[in-house]
Order: C-alpha cells, then sequence, then structure tokens
C-alpha cells in the first residue's frame, strides 16, 4: 500500500512538472504572431503521417536515419510496457498483461529486442557525436549545454533501457525459483544474458534487484519526462504538430505581406485619396518584419522548439559549407533560446513584457549571418520535420531593409536600378528588346 | 534522303543572321489584332547581359523553328522583383508586381515561357495571390512539349552524340518547384552521356547566385560557392555543364575559369544545346 501511494506520487510529480512546463512552452509560442494552419486538413494529415509517424525523410541519411528509426520504434513501442508498469504500480499487481499469455510473451520478447536495438544504436550515437569527426555533430554551434544536452539523453536512454532488462533478468531468476508475486509470464530473449550476474544472489536479492530496477526505470521515465521540454530532445512531441503545420506551398514561393499589398493599392489606384483619413479599423501592423523573436509567427517559434539540432541544414547550406558565418541550425536555436529568455523575465515580471533593449536580429544573430544566405532552400530540404530556417532569415531581411534601412552598398544600387530602370542592374529600359535586332 | 543535302542546320546562336527573323512585341501584336500563344518573359539578365543575351536568342530560335506563335513584351518589361523580395524589399517587390501584372493582364496574357528560374517562380507562385494568374513554363518544360509533339526535331547526327554532359539543377526550378525531369529528357534527347553530379535534384548544391546575392560580394569565407559547386560538377569529368539559369551559367562560367578547365569544359544553358542540335529542315512547315 505505501509503494502504491509512493508509486503515485511520483507519477503525480512528473506529470505535475511536465504539465507546467508544456503550458510555459505553449504559452511562448502564442506569443507569436498570427499564421493560419486551419487549410487543407488531409494533406496535413497526410504529411505528418509520411514525415513524422513516416520518418519519411530520416534516410536520406542512411546510418543516421537506420539507427534514429530503431530508436523511435523502440520508444513508440517499449511504452506498452509502461502501460503495464504503470496500472502494476498503481494497483499493485505485478505483470498485470501476464493474462494475455503468448502474446505477453511475444510482446515482452519483442521490447527485450527492441531495447537492445536502442541500446546499440544510443552507443552508435553516442560515438559518432564524441568519438568521430563529424562536421555537423562537431561543430562550434553544440558547443556546451547542446552538446552536454544530447550526451545526456543518450546516456539516460541507455540506463533506462538497462534497467528495462535487468528487471527482466531477475523476474526471470525469481520466476524460475518459484518466488512469491512471481507469476511465470513473458519471455526474455536478451536479458537471458544477463541472468549469470544476478544468478548468485540470494531469494531477497533477486527481488531487490528486481524491484531496484523497476523502480529506477520508471522514476527514471518520469525524470526523462520532465526533462524533454526542456531540452532539444522535446521533438520527440513536437515534431507531430510541426510536421502537421508543415509549409505545402512550394519552398521558394515567399508570401505576399498584406500590410504592403494594401499600401501599394493604394499607390496604385488613382481614384484613392491621399489625404483620407486612415480607416480607424485597419491598424498598422506592429512592425514590417522580424526583429525579435516574437515578431515572428507562432509556427516559426513552434519550429524553434521543435528543433532537435540535428545539423543537416547547416550542413546543407552552401554558404556554411563555404565557411560563412550562417548556420542554418544557429538560427533556430538562437530563436528558441530568445523566446525563452523573453518568457522568462515575462513570467518574472508579472506576465507583463518590459522590453530588455535585446533583439533576436542584433543580439543573436547578425546581419552577416543574414546577408550570406542565398535562398536555395537545401536547409529546408533537408530538415527531416520541415523546419523552415530560411523563412527566419528572409523574413529579418525585411525589417533591416523596411525598418532600418540596412543594407550592403551594393543591395541599396539594386534595389534603385530597379526602381529607376526596371532592372537590378544600370541598363537603361530602352535597351531592354536591343537583343532582338541581333537575332 | 541524301545526307549531303540534308545536313542538318544547326541553331549556332555564334552563327548571327543565319536566319534572321522578327520578334514582335505585344503592342506590335496587338497593334496588328494579333494575339500569341505564348508570351517569352525575357528577364533582366535574358534582356542585359551579354552572356544569357546568347541564351535568349537560343530561346527565340528554338521558338521561331518550331513556329511558336510568340511575342515578347520589349520595354514593357520589367524585373518581376525577385531580387528586391529576397533581399527584404517587399515594397519595391509589391510595385514591380503590381505594375508587371497590369501589363501582363492588359494583354490577357495566358501562357509564359521563361528562360529564367527566378521569374519563373515569381510568375508562377508569388503573382497569383496579387492578381496575375496564368500559366508559367520554364523553357525546358516548353522545350520538352515541342519535341513531345513533334514541333522541334533533333538532328540525327546530335553534335553532342555521347558527349559527357553534366546538369546544374537550378534551386528555383528544383527544390522551389519540382521540376528535375524535364531539363534530363530534354538533354537525353541529345543522345548524350547524362553524369549525375553527387549533390543533384534535390539535394543539389546553390551555384551562390540565389537570394539576391549575384547582386553583393560575398560574405567572407574560406571560398566561393561557386567555385565549391563548380568543383563538384567537375568531378564527373564532363565536356559539357549544362544549366537553366543565367545567374547559374555566369557562376558556373566563372567557376570554370577560376579552375582554369576553360579549354576543357564549357557551360552551356539547355537552350543552346538544343539550338545547335535541332535539325530545323525536318520541323514540320504545316
Amino acid at each position: 500500500m505505501i509503494s502504491q501511494l509512493l508509486f503515485f506520487l511520483l507519477l503525480s510529480t512528473g506529470i505535475f512538472f511536465f504539465t507546467r512546463r508544456i503550458g510555459v512552452i505553449r504559452r511562448n509560442i502564442k506569443s507569436g504572431q498570427n499564421w493560419d494552419g486551419s487549410d487543407r486538413a488531409a494533406e496535413r494529415w497526410a504529411t505528418m503521417a509520411r514525415v513524422a509517424l513516416g520518418q519519411g525523410k530520416m534516410t536520406t541519411r542512411p546510418v543516421a536515419g537506420a539507427m534514429h528509426i530503431l530508436i523511435y520504434a523502440g520508444f513508440v513501442i517499449i511504452n506498452i510496457e509502461v502501460l503495464e508498469i504503470l496500472i502494476d504500480g498503481l494497483i499493485g499487481t505485478h505483470r498485470v498483461f501476464a493474462f494475455l499469455g503468448p502474446l505477453y510473451d511475444f510482446l515482452i520478447a519483442s521490447f527485450e529486442w527492441l531495447a537492445a536495438g536502442v541500446i546499440l544504436a544510443c552507443i552508435v550515437f553516442f560515438v559518432r557525436r564524441n568519438g568521430m569527426a563529424i562536421a555537423r555533430l562537431a561543430s562550434k554551434d553544440l558547443k556546451g549545454w547542446p552538446s552536454l544536452d544530447a550526451n545526456i539523453i543518450l546516456v539516460v536512454e541507455v540506463l533506462l533501457m538497462f534497467a528495462f532488462l535487468s528487471m527482466n533478468a531477475a523476474d526471470a531468476i525469481a520466476q524460475s525459483r518459484g518466488l512469491e508475486h512471481y507469476v511465470a509470464a513473458g519471455s526474455f530473449p536478451v536479458s537471458s544474458f544477463l541472468v549469470p550476474i544476478y544468478a548468485g544472489l540470494t531469494d531477497a536479492g533477486v527481488v531487490a534487484v528486481e524491484r531496484g530496477m523497476w523502480w529506477f526505470h520508471i522514476a527514471g521515465v518520469l525524470a526523462f519526462l520532465v526533462y524533454v521540454p526542456y531540452s532539444k530532445h522535446f521533438h520527440i512531441i513536437l515534431a507531430f504538430p510541426n510536421t502537421y503545420y508543415s509549409n505545402l506551398n512550394p519552398s521558394g514561393q515567399m508570401d505576399n505581406m498584406a500590410a504592403v499589398k494594401k499600401e501599394v493599392d493604394l499607390m496604385m489606384d488613382p481614384s484613392a485619396d491621399p489625404f483620407a483619413a486612415a480607416d480607424p479599423s485597419d491598424e498598422p501592423p506592429a512592425r514590417f518584419g522580424v526583429k525579435d523573436a516574437t515578431n515572428l509567427t507562432w509556427k516559426q517559434l513552434l519550429e524553434a522548439y521543435t528543433c532537435t539540432e540535428c545539423g543537416r541544414c547547416t550542413s546543407e547550406c552552401p554558404a556554411n559549407h563555404t565557411g560563412k558565418l550562417l548556420s542554418p541550425r544557429k538560427i533556430m536555436m538562437s530563436t528558441r533560446d530568445r523566446i525563452e529568455e523573453i518568457g522568462q523575465q515575462r513570467e518574472a515580471n508579472g506576465g507583463k513584457w518590459e522590453p530588455d533593449g535585446k533583439s533576436l536580429l542584433g543580439d543573436w544573430i547578425t546581419e552577416e549571418e543574414l546577408w550570406a544566405c542565398t535562398s536555395c532552400q537545401a536547409c529546408v530540404e533537408a530538415c527531416p520535420i520541415n523546419i523552415s530556417p530560411m523563412g527566419i532569415i528572409l523574413d529579418m531581411r525585411r525589417s533591416l531593409i523596411m525598418e532600418d534601412s540596412k543594407s550592403p552598398e551594393s543591395i541599396t544600387s539594386m534595389f534603385n536600378n530597379i526602381e529607376n530602370n526596371g532592372a537590378p542592374w544600370a541598363f537603361s529600359p530602352g535597351s531592354r528588346g536591343d537583343w532582338t535586332q541581333e537575332v | 534522303m541524301g545526307f549531303l543535302s540534308r545536313e542538318p542546320r544547326r541553331l549556332d546562336p555564334r552563327s548571327l543572321n543565319m536566319s534572321s527573323f522578327h520578334i514582335p512585341t505585344m503592342a506590335e501584336m496587338t497593334a496588328a489584332g494579333q494575339s500569341p500563344e505564348v508570351l517569352f518573359w525575357v528577364g533582366c539578365a535574358g534582356s542585359f547581359d551579354d552572356r544569357a543575351k546568347r541564351i535568349t536568342k537560343a530561346i527565340a530560335r528554338i521558338l521561331d523553328a518550331s513556329e511558336t506563335s510568340f511575342a515578347v513584351l520589349g520595354q514593357e518589361e520589367s524585373c518581376t522583383g525577385d531580387p528586391a523580395k529576397r533581399a527584404g524589399n517587399e515594397f519595391l517587390y509589391q510595385m514591380q508586381a503590381a505594375q508587371n501584372i497590369a501589363t501582363l493582364n492588359g494583354y490577357g496574357i495566358k501562357r509564359i515561357i521563361t528562360g529564367c528560374p527566378h521569374c519563373f517562380n515569381v510568375l508562377k507562385n508569388e503573382y497569383p495571390e496579387l492578381g496575375g494568374t496564368y500559366e508559367v513554363l520554364h523553357h525546358t518544360q516548353f522545350i520538352r512539349e515541342l519535341i513531345e509533339t513533334g514541333k522541334l526535331r533533333m538532328s540525327d547526327n546530335s553534335p553532342f552524340k555521347g558527349r559527357r554532359i553534366t546538369f546544374h539543377d537550378p534551386c528555383y526550378l528544383g527544390r522551389s518547384n519540382g521540376e528535375y525531369l524535364a531539363p534530363r529528357e530534354v538533354i537525353a534527347k541529345l543522345d548524350a552521356e547524362l553524369l549525375e553530379m553527387r549533390r543533384c535534384k534535390q539535394n543539389a548544391m546553390c551555384c551562390g547566385a540565389g537570394g539576391a546575392q549575384m547582386f553583393k560580394e560575398a560574405e567572407s569565407g574560406d571560398r566561393e560557392v561557386n567555385h565549391a559547386r563548380t568543383d563538384q560538377a567537375l568531378e564527373t569529368e564532363p565536356e559539357v555543364i549544362a544549366t537553366g539559369c543565367p545567374f547559374c551559367n555566369t557562376m558556373m562560367t566563372d567557376g570554370v575559369k577560376n579552375a582554369e578547365q576553360e579549354s576543357n569544359v564549357v557551360v552551356k544553358d539547355i537552350a543552346e544545346l538544343i539550338a545547335e542540335a535541332a535539325d530545323l529542315l525536318d520541323a514540320p512547315t504545316s
């Protein structure tokens, strides 16, 4: 009874902290600008099914892709076992699904194989991250916390799987000795290799290992639950809404800013009265383009929280590839850092936002990074969960130009040429058709 | 068929005045009470840049040889606004768009072909919401159509038979609009050996010109994007690097020069390759 109570307390604490953190992230994401993703629902579900559920873009990199799918499958399927653990923990049963008989044996055996797969994949990932000079994993983008975060995730996953297998090994020993409560159930193809480790223990020792691992495993799962939304690892959940809200337009299509359209329409309309009082119902937009994280749409902020910092974008980026400062991954990481900071300051300030004199553009992301982008969409294509770093970059250029009138000199002359000559170069519009005389 | 007397007439853009013809503007056509099947949107590079003008002329010759009824806007054409938009100047872009859409709609344009993937992307994807909806084709798509419908025939003796050609995907044709096949199918008609770079199609690397980079100096780094991309093309040991974009063409040409390979490798637009390989005498005259 005490253990049930303890279990209930542990579970509620985990769920409480997880929910609270989700609330914070939700609020931060909703501090972004409007974006309408209510259209084309069927296409959105299909995209989510293909890209997130089906891991459709993962295997473009075969090794990382295959290992990822192993961990993904392990995570999703082994959670059935967590369900059993939750029921056992709350009502005090032991292996409550054992009545399923052969099906139960099959399930437990497949969990064990998957657990072994997860351990293998995590070790491969750990070695790739720490022992091999893979550019996107050894990049300076990941210095400090991001790199530690990644390693914590891998180590915890290995520990959890090891605890799960040890629990089964001890359970199998207890079953063979006919110990009380330990019904004969389950099939243990992987954990049987661990049996020799615990076989020398007394009955009490075996039960202690089994219980200890059981508690360690579920406590670890709950601690991980709380940790994940503070980590890049939150993609395991956000990948689903993020792919649902994927950009379904061609990747090279930029939006036409509605606020600009209104002004241009007015300029082009000969019957418009330039001195007419502004319609009080349509307020001018707060600003053109993106300077701080709250100028981004909620969808772009969702992308920032979804990014798991794999760096496929950066490794495909032509600017990064040729040694420029721009790293699309860093754009996403900076965005998340800044919106987190804004959220924390707002919280400390009783929910009200007091400008802190800093902004995403300027303090986190520099003009040099923005101007290095070729808008080639390689980052968009490379992202396994349809994030668009390019969208943020181009929106920030809008702020540089339309709010701050800051551009490289050559870009300013390009604008002037278009304005005066209808071409980005200083050619007379009258000579536009000259080539026709040369055919 | 007497082979001697049927030596295919090559559309070599260098041999100018071989088949001089008049290219009408929309204004002329409208004045004459006519309207063309397609509008040829030339683009700024195609109109003003000397190298790109050769591509424009090749496209014009293909249109003429295939008896496509076409016209250009001439002086009424203006920048689509693409480089302004991608550099952040949405005002300038929308001013350009409004002006161009007024011109295009004024002439009742339905179908547009263009040799520039940047114009292609803007006209196809970004103008509709501003009131300009047209069927827009990249020239490689239109050339494929001309070949498929028999309006344009390749010479039996393609000058590119067995030649090693690699194709550099323009970002705004490929990734932007998913068109990877048309240029390759057109190249296939040349009887050439098509070589794929290790980064091609969805994963193709940019030439370095997009997003208004063409009009500014690159940020500091280890090297130029176009040099890196040209190296990838040269890895396939091509005789020809084929392009479908005037900006890619400039960048790759510069890259080939930088690698001191200009005596071994030429950079040509697909339109130029086709113009050289098309046998005009066999074009239907009906």
